[in-house]
């Protein structure tokens, strides 16, 4: 048990659950708002598993680094557009559950 | 082998398994609470773990940026939003039934499963003899300003249209009275 944090195994494990618990989230949450956290978790697991593979397998050790960070970038720039999106939604319908948005035509 | 308990290693291994705890506890929180508050919380306790684990992975770089954009920014911003347009608690506590959130388990649990046998299961390449560099930050900084230069420029203008157009959506409802 004290030697996991060796194993490749580990981190594969630890990135599938995260991206279970992504998905698990985005399927149960009625508010756009906890949608948008359940997919923040989907992309850290895809990030732990890029940094899995950079520490353990890739010739060249920087690479997963440099993968991880643009992929924190580009969540970030996802969770700023899509929190605006959420605020203008808020302000047209009073409401941020998926069920009352089902108009096509604002 | 196994370290004893009171070595460093044997150390090391119990506060990767509490980092491990951690981050299972905060995507349980961040998912599974009713008040979207509390689950923007979890979803920080879990950032913390996965920054532990990048710590493992070695790269405190990618450690520190994970609890400085993830922890700092990004929940601090969810946080702001829930603040602006909150919810309505007692109607969403109605609409999650027992039945969607059972088919939510299955399906994430099926997908997690999938991945994690197939992680175990197959078969990767094997490890470099030899690693190009020892991915410091100093060679980080050199793959970023000459290998990844393009990318490191595309990503400064993906970010540069994510703020104009997150202020021009946020903006386009107001009406000018």
């Amino acid at each position: 048990m004290l030697t996991l944090s060796s194993q490749l195994n580990t981190y594969l494990i630890m990135g599938a659950v995260l991206f279970g618990f992504g998905i698990f989230g985005l399927l149960r949450r009625p508010s756009l708002i906890g949608m948008l956290i359940a997919v923040e978790l989907v992309l850290s697991g895809a990030s732990i598993n890029f940094m899995a593979f950079n520490r353990f397998l890739a010739p060249d050790p920087t690479v997963g680094q440099i993968i991880t960070l643009f992929i924190m970038a580009i969540a970030a720039a996802e969770a700023a557009i899509s929190l605006s999106i959420v605020i203008a939604v808020y302000r047209n319908y009073k409401s941020i559950e998926v069920e009352d948005l089902v108009e096509l035509k604002g | 082998m196994n370290p004893s308990l009171f070595s460093p290693e044997g150390l090391a291994g119990i506060i990767f398994l509490i980092l491990i705890g951690v981050t299972i506890l905060g995507a349980i929180i961040a998912t599974c609470t009713k008040r979207l508050i509390r689950s923007v919380t979890g979803l920080a306790v879990c950032f913390v773990g996965v920054a532990g684990l990048y710590y493992f992975l070695n790269s405190p770089f990618v450690a520190m940026m994970e609890l400085l954009i993830y922890v700092g920014a990004v929940c601090v911003t969810i946080a702001f939003a829930i603040m602006l347009a909150e919810p309505d608690e007692a109607r969403l506590a109605r609409k999650i039934s027992g039945l969607s959130g059972g088919l939510a388990a299955i399906c994430g649990g099926a997908i997690a499963f999938a991945l994690g046998y197939a992680a175990v299961n197959g078969t990767w390449m094997a490890a470099p003899a030899a690693r190009a560099n020892d991915g410091s930050l100093k060679m980080i900084g050199e793959s970023l300003l000459t290998r990844y230069s393009m990318v490191f420029e595309l990503i400064s203008i993906v970010l540069l249209v994510a703020i104009i157009g997150s202020m021009a959506l946020a903006r386009g409802g107001r009406r000018e009275e």
